[in-house]
This record gives C-alpha cells, sequence and structure tokens, in this order.
C-alpha cells in the first residue's frame, strides 16, 4: 500500500480523511446521543444551496456551503424551539428549500457545472491543499468550541431541562450544537459529499457509544473509528476502482451491522 | 417564625387549555419538609415546574426566596422523575453528580477541585462511593434515584424539590430513600412531590394535597387515613416508616 503514498493527491485525502474524522467524532457523538441526526441531514442537504452559490459567484463552492448551513442550523433551531414548529415539517422545508435554491443558481450560472457530481457525492481524491487549510481551520474552531463549552454541551444533551433548572442558557446551546454540526457539514461535503454527510456523523459515534463509558471516550473512539473507515475506504476504491465516498459509507454501514448484532448478542447473554 | 422560601398567591396554571392549577395559595419556610400528595393529574408535578421556573403561571404570583422563580438557580436543587433521559447516555455517576455545580461555574470554565471534593462528599452521603465511576445505564432504579438526589446536593441548595423519588423503586429501596430524606431535612427545606401516601408520617413536617387546588393543608400529625380518603375518594392507608417504636399510630408494613 505505500507505493500509493507517492502521490500528493493520495497523501491529501488521507490528511483529509484525518482532519474530517476529528470534527465528525467529536460532533457526530453529540448528534447520537442527543438524537438529532435528521437534523443535521436537513442541514447537510440545505447547504446545496450554498454550493448554489458558490458556482454562481464563481468562488470555492465550500464558501458558499458555510452561510447556508449556519442558515439552516439557526433556522430550524429557532423555528422548532421558538415558533413551535414540528422539527420533521421544519427539516423538510429547510432541506428541500436549500436544494430548489442550489438547483435554480447551478442553472443561472452559465456554462457547465464542473465537479458537481464530487460535491453531492464527495471526492476525497480530489481535495485541493486550500480546502485542507479550510478543513483545518474548522476543525480547530469546532473542537475549541467544544472544549470550551463541553459542561455546558454535555448537561444540554443529558438533561436539557436539568440544565435550564440550573441557569443554563439552553436555546443558545442548542443554537450553538447545531452550528457546529453546520460547519462539520461544511467539512464532511470534500469527503463524502452532502447526501452521504449523514452516515459519517452517525455511523462512527454509533458504534464507539456501544464500547464507551464516557462522552469523552466516545469521542476519541469515533474519531479513530472515523479514520479507519475512511482508510478503508480509501483503499477500497482504489483497489476495485470505485467512487471513495460511497466506498467509506459502504465499510461503515458494515461495521455498523456486526457491531450492531454484536452488541445484540451480548446484551442477550447479560438479560 | 421561620423566613418564607416559595410563597404561592392565588397561583392559576393552564397547560394546552387545562386548567392544571387554579387559585393555590401556599407558603414554604425554611426548615420545612413538605409532602405534597394528591391524585394523578392533581398538578404537583406542575406546581414544581411553576417554582423551578419551567413552566409560567397563567394568574397569580409565585416568588421564590422572594424572587421571580428560575432567577436563583443556585440556591435549589431539583430532582426530576428519572424517566425522562436517556438511560444508555455513556455518563458515569460521578459526572452527573458534577452537574449539580453548574450553578456554582461560569460559563466555559472547567469543573475544579472543590467540585470535585464536593461531588465525591455528596456521593458519599447518597451511599453511592463504590459506583462513582459506573455507567448510569448499569444502575438499578433506586441507585440511579440516589444519583440524582446527589446531584441535587452538589450544588449546595438551600431548598430541595422532588418529584416522586420513589417511583418505580423496590420497597427496600424506598425506605433507604426516604431515611436519607429524614437526614437532609435538618439542613434543607425540602419539598417531596409524590403520589405514594406511604411516606406521609412524622418525618415530613407538612402535608399539602393537591387536586387541581389546595385540597387541604397541615402539620403531618394531623392527616389520618380519613381526611387523606376524602381527597383520594378511597380507603388510603396512612403509614409511618420506620420508627415503629416511636409510633402513635399502629404501625403498617408498607413492604406488604
Amino acid at each position: 500500500m505505500p507505493d500509493i503514498l507517492h502521490f500528493e493527491f493520495m497523501r491529501n485525502a488521507l490528511l483529509a480523511a484525518i482532519l474530517s474524522s476529528v470534527a465528525c467524532g467529536i460532533i457526530g457523538s453529540y448528534v447520537v446521543v442527543r438524537k438529532i441526526g435528521s437534523i443535521s441531514g436537513g442541514i447537510a442537504h440545505t447547504a446545496f444551496g450554498g454550493i448554489g452559490l458558490g458556482y454562481y459567484l464563481g468562488i470555492n463552492p465550500l464558501l458558499g456551503v458555510i452561510p447556508f448551513s449556519l442558515l439552516a442550523a439557526i433556522g430550524i433551531g429557532l423555528l422548532t424551539r421558538k415558533a413551535k414548529v414540528a422539527e420533521d415539517t421544519a427539516i423538510g422545508a429547510f432541506w428541500a428549500t436549500g436544494m430548489a435554491v442550489g438547483v435554480i443558481l447551478i442553472g443561472l450560472t452559465p456554462g457547465y457545472a464542473p465537479n458537481l457530481f464530487s460535491y453531492l457525492f464527495g471526492n476525497i481524491l480530489t481535495v485541493p491543499a486550500s480546502d485542507l487549510r479550510l478543513i483545518l481551520l474548522l476543525d480547530i474552531l469546532i473542537g475549541g468550541l467544544c472544549w470550551l463549552f463541553s459542561k455546558e454541551l454535555l448537561a444540554v444533551s443529558f438533561d436539557e431541562e436539568y440544565a435550564r433548572v440550573s441557569g443554563l442558557k439552553t436555546l443558545a446551546l442548542d443554537l450553538l450544537m447545531l452550528s457546529l454540526i453546520a460547519l462539520t457539514v461544511v467539512i464532511m461535503v470534500r469527503v463524502v459529499g452532502i447526501v452521504m454527510v449523514i452516515a459519517l456523523l452517525t455511523i462512527p459515534a454509533a458504534v464507539a457509544r456501544i464500547f464507551s463509558r464516557t462522552l469523552p471516550g466516545m469521542m476519541a473512539l469515533a474519531v479513530a473509528l472515523s479514520v479507519v473507515f475512511n482508510f478503508a475506504g480509501l483503499w477500497l476504491s482504489w483497489v476495485f476502482d470505485v467512487a471513495s465516498g460511497a466506498t467509506v459509507i459502504l465499510v461503515a454501514a458494515l461495521v455498523f451491522m456486526f457491531a450492531g448484532l454484536w452488541s445484540a448478542i451480548a446484551g442477550r447473554k447479560r438479560n | 417564625m421561620s423566613r418564607p422560601v416559595i410563597c404561592c398567591d392565588r397561583l392559576g396554571v393552564t397547560l394546552g387549555g387545562m386548567k392544571v392549577l387554579d387559585d393555590l395559595s401556599i407558603t414554604v419556610n425554611e426548615g420545612d419538609y413538605l409532602a405534597v400528595l394528591g391524585p394523578n393529574g392533581g398538578g404537583k408535578t406542575t406546581l414544581l415546574r411553576v417554582i423551578l421556573g419551567l413552566e409560567k403561571p397563567s394568574s397569580g404570583a409565585v416568588t421564590v426566596f422572594g424572587e421571580p422563580p428560575g432567577s436563583t438557580p443556585g440556591r435549589l436543587g431539583y430532582v426530576p422523575q428519572r424517566l425522562f433521559f436517556d438511560r444508555d447516555f455513556p455518563i458515569s455517576v460521578n459526572e452527573v453528580v458534577l452537574m449539580g455545580r453548574l450553578p456554582k461555574r461560569k460559563l466555559m470554565r472547567r469543573y475544579n477541585r472543590e467540585d470535585r471534593k464536593k461531588a465525591d462528599e455528596v456521593i458519599e452521603t447518597v451511599g453511592l462511593s463504590r459506583l462513582k465511576h459506573n455507567r448510569i445505564g448499569t444502575l438499578s432504579g433506586g441507585e440511579l434515584q440516589r444519583t440524582l438526589i446527589a446531584r441535587a446536593l452538589a450544588g449546595d441548595p438551600e431548598l430541595l424539590l422532588l418529584d416522586e423519588p420513589t417511583a418505580s423503586v423496590d420497597p427496600d429501596m424506598k425506605t433507604t430513600i426516604y431515611d436519607l430524606l429524614d437526614v437532609l431535612k435538618e439542613r434543607h427545606t425540602i419539598v417531596l412531590v409524590t403520589h405514594d401516601t406511604g411516606t406521609v408520617g412524622r418525618n415530613v413536617s407538612r402535608v399539602a394535597c393537591l387536586n387541581c387546588t389546595l385540597g387541604m393543608q397541615g402539620p403531618a400529625a394531623a392527616f389520618g387515613p380519613e381526611s387523606l380518603a376524602g381527597l383520594y375518594r378511597h380507603p388510603v392507608e396512612v403509614v409511618l416508616h420506620n420508627h415503629p417504636g416511636r409510633d402513635t399510630h399502629e404501625p403498617n408494613d408498607h413492604h406488604a
């Protein structure tokens, strides 16, 4: 396998895999314990509008994704918590609206939209060095905020009502968490694409949860698992010459299936 | 006379068009150990939620420590019904208890040595030192309940609010929890919401019966089976627990 490391794109791909795993392991753990996978999916799909905006303005589509995913996070958060709109309704509305905006903007952009497919389904082999720097920056931001607010985020995740009784601003903390998910989506778009972000946000953390006693432990294990899934997927996609993002997801899904079976069997033994 | 901790003045709460509490006036003084009894749907939990600032009154006024509800988080400890969170959450007893220190620590600050010392102390108080690092999913119902009591105690509260602390806890553990509350009442004002009439006894200093509005209230000694039966409209067993030697009533076995 080392011979594939001679290629710069492969070194970039591995670096992207590691960097994106950091964010997706940490934030994915919150997504799993709070059961907000569907909100995360909504934020990710709304972000397609941002990709359209990027093409339309002729800028890096990832820079278009940032405002769109943040807007989706805050919008869904406020609609469900303040305007009492049902969560799935808010998710559906944002999801489709974001995609519609993306389709219109790409249509308005003169000429052909290059690499559109890679934003939808990811292509870790084409991550340019400039995107790596953006991903690293977002990683530091996400990790730093999670570290600063670790006790507050743990409190709202575990028992939101108790956090509120303790004087925490739970709405602000919720919006912070949704915004962190939005930034994680930006990172993941390059790796697995908008459509499959949700799998890498949930599967490594869900597998880690089976073997973890604390949330920080779960995060660390989820990061490690995500790196393993990425490397294994990348290698298999190289060997079989198939799409890298989709292969990563299938590797993750396979491991998830076995972990689920293992935990069901272990659970039965315990009872 | 000790100073009032909670004052409800003609409190009314309407939830989803339903009148849950109506014209309720009650004062809880420092040092009280008040048991709030009443049938399911009688508004017991709603009363606690109003005191905590989680629910807004639709009429009347409430003050807690002389302030509007919710503005003195550091002075009260809350033990919620344990059914409302995920038992599979990857979190240890110690981490749950440390959450009780949230009002004491500023945003973005870590828990410090003092917090950890206090957590150890209250975990010891509730008798869970052995299980300190266990994941909460591995605890029995009674152990989990004691974890939640420890969390409430960790913040050094003056007022303890407990919502059905013995619901779905086995009888032996119930006794343990009530014995613990007997110790705690020396230093805390306690409001205990329960439909477990087995707690009504000499250990509680006052009893309030809630069925939308205050049915009656008074010192615990004034409550006999007859008055409670009137509230519930069926016979109620009044049980005095754990002090059989000093009971004036016939001691009943509430384990039965």
